[in-house]
C-alpha cells in the first residue's frame, strides 16, 4: 500500500530517485509531477497519479490508477494532448475529472510551463544559431608553434626595410626625398635610358651639367644633432616646386618633431644636410605595388 | 654486455672524464641498468660526439682555407622555405593568363581606379572590450572605414544594405572568450569572401616602443610573399582595402607579410635616414591571420561556392607544403 511505500522510501530507507541538497529533496523520477520529493508528489508512493510529459514537441498526459497496479506494463496510460492550449487544458480537466485538486492543478501548471519552453525553442531556432566548434588542443598547439616559427623566419623588420628601400630606389616616392648623388645618378641614368621610350621630354638635360658644377659633398650620417629645421635654413632653393615640396616636408617634419623622442632614432632626421637642387622636372614614375 | 673496456664508470659524480674514451662497438649506453651510471656514460658519450663534430668542422675549415679560391662554394643551409614543395599554382610574373584573369576579376574596378574603397567593420554579437578597441584601432589604420555594432543582425541581411550604401568591403571580427579570433573579409559587390583565423592580436598599448597614433594619411601597402594563385587573390583582396594612391607625406606603411601560410599584419611609420638606411617604428595594431576558406560569392555559409577550404587531413600532412 502507498503509505507503507512512502514510509519506507520517503523517510527512512533508500530511494534511488531521491536527490538531497542542503535545503530540499528532489525526485529524479521521470513521472514526477513537481520534481520535489514529497508525500504527494512521489509517483511510487501514490497509487493514483498523473503527469504531463512532452516527447518530440508533443505533450502527453500520463495517468496511473490503482486498478492497474498489478500490471506494470500497462500501468501508465497515455493521452495525447491537443496542440491548442485551451483545448489541451480542457482535455486535462476531462481526463482527470474526479481526481484530487492537487494533481489536476499541478498537471495544468506543468503543461503550461512545457508549452512555454517549446515556444521559446521554436523562436530561437529561427534566429541565428551560434555554432560551437570544438578546439582541438593538439592542433591549436601545433598551429601556435608554427606561427611562432614563421614569425621568426619572416624577419619582418628586415623585410619591410628592404621593401621600402627598393621602392626608394625605384623612385616611387618621386621628388620627396633628396639623397646624395650616387643613387640619384643611378636613377638619372636609368631615366636617361628610359627617356628614349618616353614620349614627352619634360626633362632639361642642360641642368645635368649645371648640377655637376653645383655638387657639394655631403656630410657623413649619424651626427646626432640636427633638426630638420636646420636643413631648411641651409637650403637655397629657387624653384617653386621644390619650395612647395619642402614646405610639405616641413609640415611632415613638424608632425614628426612633435612625436620626437630624443633617444629614438627613427623619429627624426639625423644629419646637417646641404640640399642639392636638381632642377629637373621629371614625371613621378608610376607607383608600383608589389604583390 | 657491460661496460667493457671503457674507463672507470662513474661512482656518484665520477672522476673527470679522460681524453679519449673507448667504447667497444657492441656497447650501448642504454643497456646499463643503473640510472646514475647510465646518465654518466651518456654524458661522456655526448661529450665525445661533440668533440668529434668540432674536429670535423675544424678539418673542413682547414681544407677550405687550403684550397683558397678553388674551394667549393659554401653549402646553403636548408630552410623550410628552401625545401618548400613546389606548388604548381605558383604565379609566374609574366604569365598572361594570370594577368588576364586579374584584369577581369572582381577587383578589376578597384585596380582600374573606378571605385574607392569604403569599408564596414563589425564584430560578432556582443563584443567585449578588447574586440571593440581592436575594431576602433583597425578603423584608424584603414582609411575610409566605419565601425558599426552588430546587434544581432544577420549577415545576409546586412550585405544588401551595405551594397546599397556603396560599401566595397565588409570585415567581421569574430570573438571568442573576450578575444578576437576570427576575421571574415568580404568584398561586397558579390566579391570573394575570405575567412581567417586571427591570432596574436596586439592592441596599440601593448606594443612596445610604439609611436604616436596613426594619422589620417593614406598608408602604403606592402604585400610580401604571396606566390600562388590563391595567394595572389588574397593579396589583391588586402590591397583592395586601401585607397589606391598612398600619401607619401604620411610615411605610413601597412604590411601584409605571408610566411608559411601565416599572414602577418604590421603597421609602421618609416623614415629614410639615408639612401641605404630606413628606420621603422611600429604604430597600430598587429595580428596574424591564417586562411581558412575562400568563398566565391559574398558571405553565405550554406549555399556558398567555396574556392578553397583548409582541409586538415589532406593539407596538413607535409611540413614543407604551403598554399599561399
Amino acid at each position: 500500500s502507498p503509505q507503507v511505500v512512502w514510509s519506507m522510501l520517503g523517510n527512512r530507507q533508500f530511494c534511488s530517485y531521491k536527490m538531497t541538497t542542503k535545503t530540499q529533496n528532489f525526485c529524479r523520477n521521470e513521472y514526477n509531477l513537481t520534481g520535489l520529493c514529497n508525500r504527494s508528489s512521489c509517483p511510487l508512493a501514490n497509487s493514483q497519479y498523473a503527469t504531463v510529459r512532452e516527447e518530440k514537441g508533443r505533450c502527453y498526459l500520463y495517468m496511473k490508477t490503482i486498478e492497474r497496479a498489478a500490471f506494470p506494463r500497462r500501468l501508465w496510460e497515455r493521452v495525447l494532448l491537443s496542440k491548442n492550449y485551451e483545448k489541451a487544458l480542457e482535455q486535462i480537466d476531462e481526463n482527470l475529472i474526479y481526481w484530487p485538486r492537487f494533481i489536476r492543478h499541478k498537471c495544468k501548471q506543468r503543461f503550461t510551463k512545457i508549452t512555454q519552453y517549446l515556444i521559446r525553442i521554436r523562436k530561437l531556432t529561427l534566429k541565428r544559431q551560434r555554432k560551437l566548434v570544438p578546439l582541438r588542443r593538439k592542433i591549436e598547439r601545433r598551429e601556435n608553434r608554427r606561427e611562432e616559427k614563421a614569425l621568426i623566419a619572416a624577419q619582418l623588420d628586415n623585410a619591410i626595410e628592404k621593401e621600402l628601400l627598393e621602392r626608394l630606389k625605384q623612385d616611387t616616392y618621386g621628388d620627396i626625398y633628396n639623397f646624395p648623388i650616387h643613387a640619384f645618378d643611378k636613377a638619372l641614368q636609368q631615366q636617361d635610358a628610359e627617356s628614349e621610350s618616353e614620349s614627352d621630354a619634360e626633362r632639361e638635360e642642360d641642368d645635368d651639367d649645371e648640377d655637376v658644377d653645383k655638387r657639394e659633398f655631403v656630410e657623413a650620417e649619424d651626427s646626432e644633432l640636427s633638426d630638420f629645421e636646420d636643413m631648411d635654413k641651409l637650403e637655397t632653393s629657387s624653384e617653386e616646386e621644390q619650395e612647395e615640396e619642402e614646405e610639405v616636408e616641413k609640415q611632415a617634419s613638424h608632425s614628426k618633431s612633435k612625436g620626437k623622442t630624443p633617444l629614438k632614432g627613427p623619429a627624426r632626421r639625423k644629419r646637417p644636410y646641404i640640399e642639392i637642387e636638381y632642377e629637373e622636372e621629371t614625371e613621378p614614375s608610376t607607383k608600383t605595388k608589389t604583390a | 654486455a657491460g661496460e667493457g673496456s671503457a674507463s672507470t664508470p662513474g661512482d656518484g659524480g665520477g672522476p673527470p672524464a679522460p681524453e679519449r674514451v673507448l667504447f667497444p662497438p657492441t656497447f650501448s649506453v642504454s643497456e646499463i641498468k643503473n640510472k646514475q651510471r647510465r646518465h654518466f656514460m651518456f654524458l661522456r658519450w655526448k661529450q665525445q660526439q661533440r668533440k668529434e663534430k668540432l674536429a670535423l668542422k675544424k678539418k673542413r675549415r682547414k681544407e677550405r682555407e687550403a684550397l683558397g679560391d678553388k674551394a667549393p662554394p659554401k653549402a646553403v643551409p636548408k630552410t623550410i622555405e628552401n625545401q618548400r614543395v613546389y606548388d604548381e599554382t605558383t604565379v609566374d610574373p609574366n604569365d598572361e593568363e594570370v594577368a588576364f584573369d586579374e584584369a577581369t576579376d572582381e577587383f578589376a574596378p578597384y585596380f582600374n581606379r573606378q571605385t574607392v574603397p569604403k569599408i564596414l567593420i563589425t564584430t560578432s554579437d556582443r563584443p567585449r572590450g578588447r574586440t571593440v578597441r581592436f575594431c576602433e584601432q583597425l578603423a584608424t589604420v584603414i582609411p575610409n572605414s566605419h565601425v558599426y555594432y552588430r546587434r544581432g543582425l544577420a549577415l545576409k541581411r546586412i550585405i544588401p544594405q551595405c551594397i546599397a550604401r556603396d560599401f566595397t568591403d565588409l570585415i567581421v571580427i569574430n570573438e571568442d572568450r573576450k578575444i578576437p579570433n576570427g576575421l571574415v573579409l568580404s568584398h561586397l559587390p558579390d566579391g570573394p569572401t575570405a575567412h581567417f583565423r586571427m591570432s596574436s592580436v596586439r592592441l596599440r598599448k601593448e606594443i612596445k616602443r610604439k609611436g604616436k597614433e596613426p594619422t589620417e594619411h593614406v598608408p602604403e601597402v606592402i604585400l610580401n610573399n604571396f606566390t600562388t594563385r590563391l595567394g595572389h587573390s588574397i593579396g589583391r583582396m588586402f590591397a583592395a582595402l586601401f585607397p589606391h594612391d598612398p600619401q607619401f607625406i604620411g610615411r605610413q606603411v601597412a604590411t601584409f607579410h605571408n610566411q608559411r601560410d601565416y599572414i602577418f599584419f604590421r603597421f609602421h611609420r618609416y623614415i629614410f635616414k639615408s639612401e641605404k638606411k630606413v628606420g621603422i617604428q611600429e604604430l597600430g595594431p598587429r595580428f596574424t591571420l591564417k586562411l581558412r576558406s575562400l568563398q566565391k560569392g559574398t558571405f553565405d555559409s550554406k549555399f556558398g561556392e567555396y574556392e578553397w577550404i583548409h582541409k586538415r587531413r589532406e593539407m596538413d600532412t607535409s611540413r614543407r607544403k604551403f598554399h599561399l
